[in-house]
């Protein structure tokens, strides 16, 4: 069953067409990459998924009820969570902080006025929190301030914050963009492992040709706003409609 | 009819200095993004710069003069000032009745020098700083800038004539053909008005024909690819803001005329200065001089009998009223364009 | 204790100690000593330490948690205010009504103004704050102050006169604010050798308000909800991503902050029934920001410290004249004795606000932390001293690398 369907999307900027009819379905637990050549509106299509764009036409379906006009913290409350091009965490607070905050969220909602209440008394949620922090090896700096992070435990710890919600579908927005070899391979095995781990489902937006096929099921090809092709790695690899596009363009 | 464009000639005069005053920090914002809230205290500097240079000119020296008798059958102490002893009585004499007008000359080296040292030894700091502190180290130095003048000027308001030849009104009603007496305009406001209208046609005819200009309407679009095309920016910003101020303490010196200057005039502008640019669109100059006269007319007409019996004290808070409204309908402001200094 | 963890509990209590014994405290010189003029034992002072620590702390957690800079706090001061002056006027001298009031008064004019401005953020929400307390001010200084409509009193002040209704006072209650009978001018006067102490009702009433409500800003600095506000000030676009509606709990917070204005501002009408515009001019406005700055933004302590470290040197600066400074440098030779003289001269009495202003900047500048991080740098440069005297000590015995 599809759980996200895009149907019709066009979007303008002034005279510049960013989206032509594009449709799109991403099948409940799978892992679904929308790759394509910079301008082809990945990004567009992206924002308009996630309450920060409107688009002109076309409807964004997410199990079946419409996103489209809702604010990003509405559409989080659905069960979509995202993950940043460059990691958006509170630099702030503590790592611990930072994980508790989507905890909180997820049980209280959009807004609660719990002022009087001690983080240390709500027992079931610092210890999911912990949980996580386990699951994303960052036990050890839970006391640390999210900024002094590293860059690739900055993205462990925004990808640990969007997990912490259980959320039904997760958007990756270029997860590995300006990161070394080695925290592109670590960012890889953690989302692996999670696909393997969780009924959740992915949908990456991506550059790098090395995480898309490492990861992905489907692969939706995007060149000049408009989808020119989906399919399984296999065939996308094959295709000469992609190499032209895409592919051959970076070979 | 004749009503209605007696009060929009009242309304430009304080339109002016609004227009003036948000034009020199909309300058500043945009390019510098620096929130000045030091620039009331540079208008009021200007305005000081009149002060002094009157006062300058009035320095006298004591003759006595044998000849002539006071009341009491002493002889006679005639004040002469010096500039009436080096010049003779008559250039002299004149000299000191166009003090405000020479003021201008006196006013903008050392303007474009406070300008200039705020920057460098102040502000130049701040620019990597959160906005908030920009906004708190600014306000610390409006206080201290006006302190000062207060610690040597005195916290009363000190009149500043303007010259004999612009005193005094004229009947601009007949001119255009109403009945005599209908509209009595007072001449200053007329010259301030067009001092106002010349130096806000210089600035933006600065900005759009001179290739200086053009670099830094280019840095107010977009700060960062200008830099990367290797123009050094900074000392460009630098004399942006000495304009800035420049044009803020011109506004000041002319101002003297229409209300004496006080210690804390500039904190009066200010605060209405920033609703002005708030109403016409951050970062954007043209905004800012629509909004400034625009708000002054209003307040001209909430001033009117009419409107202050019918609501008490209209005139007073009108133009935040407007402010208000504005910023409920239209968010952006007047003139603000979508992306431009949204934080 | 109270819900609080341990340092917490130990911080309310030095708090509570502190303010409990201020009469002693702050009057540390006898009487008629040449230092007396340093003392700040006097109910009026101690009152307003008080006082502009509640306003100081009620900012702080605006501004603290969630770095939203509020130029027009006096406004709710100014309002809370007038609410207790009227409470005078039409119920009775009672300050409980009339606090309760300015209290609630100032919580729902904070929300109107709070929602207004809150649709901008950063610079706009400043300049818009500032543009409202300049509005309440020209208000209340003239708008609200005609023969048809007279609820400011305008220039004069709001105060209350023989011929207003005052419904609920007993024939026998006290003529001025009280607590049930008690007037908050009753001063105890104790003596101790050349040293003399006062301990004052009024006092003494604010500062069981200010532990209360600092007792409040602690639960809520360590509940869910300061760390939601703290999260404001970190990123709001996380914040939104993760299913959190950001607008709400900033206007709770300018809310929260606006009550604490107004519940100073009710209570510095309880110690003098009267109510006057100019404590909603900007310049109030400033004030408690830079408290608040100077102090240490964000922390527990911070405002307090600002607020009494601001009052106390405002109420020193403005005593010193030219004679006070003559009698201290009367040691050195005539001629520059009068130079320091000169050169002080225009920084007290009257000089105070340039003081103040350089003041401002200077923390700014140097030490965006405020007294509190000065505290701590001092702290760790005398840690680092000793570990570094350590270091050199088993430096000889062990062979360096």
């Amino acid at each position: 069953m599809a759980i996200l369907r895009v149907k019709d999307v066009s979007k303008r900027f002034g005279g510049l067409k960013a989206l032509t009819d594009v449709n799109l379905s991403v099948e409940e637990n799978s892992v679904h990459a929308i790759i394509g050549p910079n301008g082809a509106g990945k990004s567009t299509l992206l924002n308009c998924l996630v309450g920060k764009l409107m688009p002109d036409t076309g409807t964004v379906l997410f199990d079946n009820a419409s996103v489209l006009g809702l604010e990003p913290y509405q559409i989080n409350q659905m069960g979509i969570s995202r993950v940043f091009q460059t990691p958006e965490i509170f630099g702030e607070l503590t790592v611990m902080e930072n994980m508790l905050i989507p905890i909180f969220a997820m049980r209280d909602g959009a807004f609660r006025m719990h002022a009087y209440e001690t983080i240390a008394n709500e027992k079931t949620i610092v210890e999911q929190a912990e949980s996580v922090l386990e699951e994303m090896n960052m036990a050890d700096k839970r006391q640390m301030h999210a900024a002094a992070l590293s860059r690739g435990d900055k993205r462990r710890l925004e990808i640990g914050m969007c997990l912490s919600q259980n959320p039904r579908l997760l958007l990756l927005d270029e997860p590995t963009a300006g990161m070394a070899r080695a925290d592109t391979n670590n960012t890889i095995d953690l989302l692996k492992q999670i696909k393997d781990e969780r009924d959740i489902t992915i949908a990456i937006i991506e550059h790098d040709m090395h995480v898309v096929f490492s990861l992905a099921e489907r692969i939706t090809v995007l060149a000049q706003g408009t989808p020119l092709v989906e399919d399984t790695p296999e065939n996308i690899r094959g295709n000469p409609k992609v190499r032209e596009a895409y592919l051959g363009e970076a070979a | 009819m004749d009503a209605i464009l007696l009060q929009i000639l009242n309304g430009l005069d304080k339109g002016s200095a609004y227009a003036l005053i948000a034009l020199g920090l909309t300058l500043i914002f945009g390019t510098l993004g620096v929130v000045n809230f030091a620039h009331g205290a540079l208008f009021m500097i200007g305005a000081f710069c009149a002060v002094t240079l009157q006062k300058l000119m009035n320095l006298s020296f004591e003759v006595v003069d044998e000849s002539q008798q006071d009341f009491l059958g002493n002889p006679l102490k005639v004040e002469t000032p010096y500039v009436e002893a080096w010049f003779g009585p008559e250039v002299g004499a004149a000299i000191i009745d166009w003090s405000v007008p020479l003021a201008i000359l006196f006013a903008i080296p050392i303007m474009l020098l406070v300008g200039y040292v705020m920057e460098r030894g102040l502000i130049k700091y701040f620019y990597k700083r959160p906005h908030a502190d920009q906004i708190l180290v600014t306000f610390g130095l409006a206080i201290v800038l006006q302190e000062i003048v207060k610690y040597f000027f005195g916290a009363n308001p000190i009149q500043t004539p303007p010259p004999d030849a612009l005193s005094g009104s004229i009947d601009l009603g007949v001119m255009v053909g109403f009945d005599p007496n209908a509209i009595i305009y007072p001449i200053w406001r007329l010259v301030y008005f067009g001092f106002a209208v010349a130096i806000i046609g210089a600035v933006f005819s600065f900005l759009q024909f001179t290739t200086f200009g053009m670099v830094v309407r280019a840095g107010m679009a977009d700060r960062e690819t200008v830099g990367l095309l290797g123009i050094n920016i900074d000392r460009r910003f630098t004399i942006m803001f000495g304009i800035a101020a420049a044009v803020a303490g011109l506004a000041g010196v002319m101002y003297g005329p229409l209300n004496p200057p006080n210690y804390h005039m500039g904190m009066d502008f200010l605060v209405l200065s920033f609703v002005v640019v708030v109403v016409g669109g951050m970062g954007s100059l043209p905004g800012a001089v629509l909004a400034g006269f625009l708000l002054g007319i209003l307040e001209s007409f909430a001033s009117t009998t009419w409107a202050t019996t019918t609501i008490p004290g209209i005139n007073q808070i009108i133009i935040y009223l407007v402010a208000i409204i504005v910023l409920l309908t239209r968010p952006r402001g007047l003139m603000g364009r979508k992306g431009v200094m949204e934080e | 204790m109270l819900g609080l963890n341990k340092k917490d509990t130990s911080l309310l209590i030095i708090v509570g100690l502190l303010t409990l014994l201020a009469p002693f405290i702050l009057n540390p010189f006898p009487e008629g000593s040449a230092m007396a003029q340093f003392n700040a034992g006097y109910p009026d002072l101690m009152q307003r330490f008080v006082i502009f620590g509640i306003f100081a702390i009620g900012f702080n957690i605006l501004f603290g948690l969630t770095g939203y800079l509020s130029f027009g706090h006096a406004a709710f001061l100014g309002v809370g205010s007038y609410s207790a002056v009227w409470m005078f006027k039409l119920l009775s001298y009672n300050v409980i009504p009339a606090i309760a009031l300015s209290v609630v008064v100032a919580g729902l004019f904070s929300l109107l103004i709070g929602f207004v401005s809150l649709r901008r953020s950063g610079i706009y929400f400043s300049i818009l704050t500032l543009a409202f307390a300049q509005m309440s001010f020209a208000l209340a200084y003239s708008v609200l102050s005609n023969p048809k409509f007279n609820l400011t009193n305008g220039e004069t002040g709001l105060q209350v006169y023989a011929d207003d209704p005052q419904i609920l006072q007993g024939a026998n209650s006290p003529d001025l604010p009280h607590l049930f009978g008690l007037p908050m001018r009753a001063t105890y006067t104790m003596d101790v050798g050349a040293w003399s102490f006062d301990f004052n009702a009024g006092y003494y009433l604010c500062a069981v308000v200010m532990m209360v409500v600092f007792y409040l800003a602690i639960r809520i600095f360590r509940s869910p909800f300061g760390m939601m506000l703290r999260a404001v000030k970190s990123n709001q676009q996380r914040m939104n991503y993760t299913g959190l509606n950001s607008k709400p709990y900033t206007l709770a917070a300018f809310v929260i902050s606006g009550m604490y204005a107004g519940l100073a501002g009710g209570l510095m009408a309880a110690m003098d029934p009267l109510a006057g515009a100019e404590r909603m001019q900007w310049t109030a406005s400033g004030e408690v920001v830079l408290m608040t700055i100077l102090g240490g933004t964000g922390t527990l302590i911070g405002p307090i410290l600002g607020a009494g470290f601001i009052k106390y040197f405002e109420n020193i600066f403005s005593k010193i004249n030219d004679n006070v400074l003559h009698s201290w440098f009367a040691f050195l030779p005539d001629g520059l004795e009068d130079a320091v003289v000169f050169l002080i001269h225009p920084f007290i009495g009257k000089g105070w606000h340039l003081t103040l202003g350089i003041l401002f900047m200077l923390v700014v500048i140097y030490l965006p932390g405020g007294l509190v991080e000065g505290g701590q740098r001092m702290l760790n440069w005398f840690k680092n001293k000793k570990t570094a005297t350590d270091d050199t000590k088993s430096g000889k015995t062990e062979p360096a690398e």
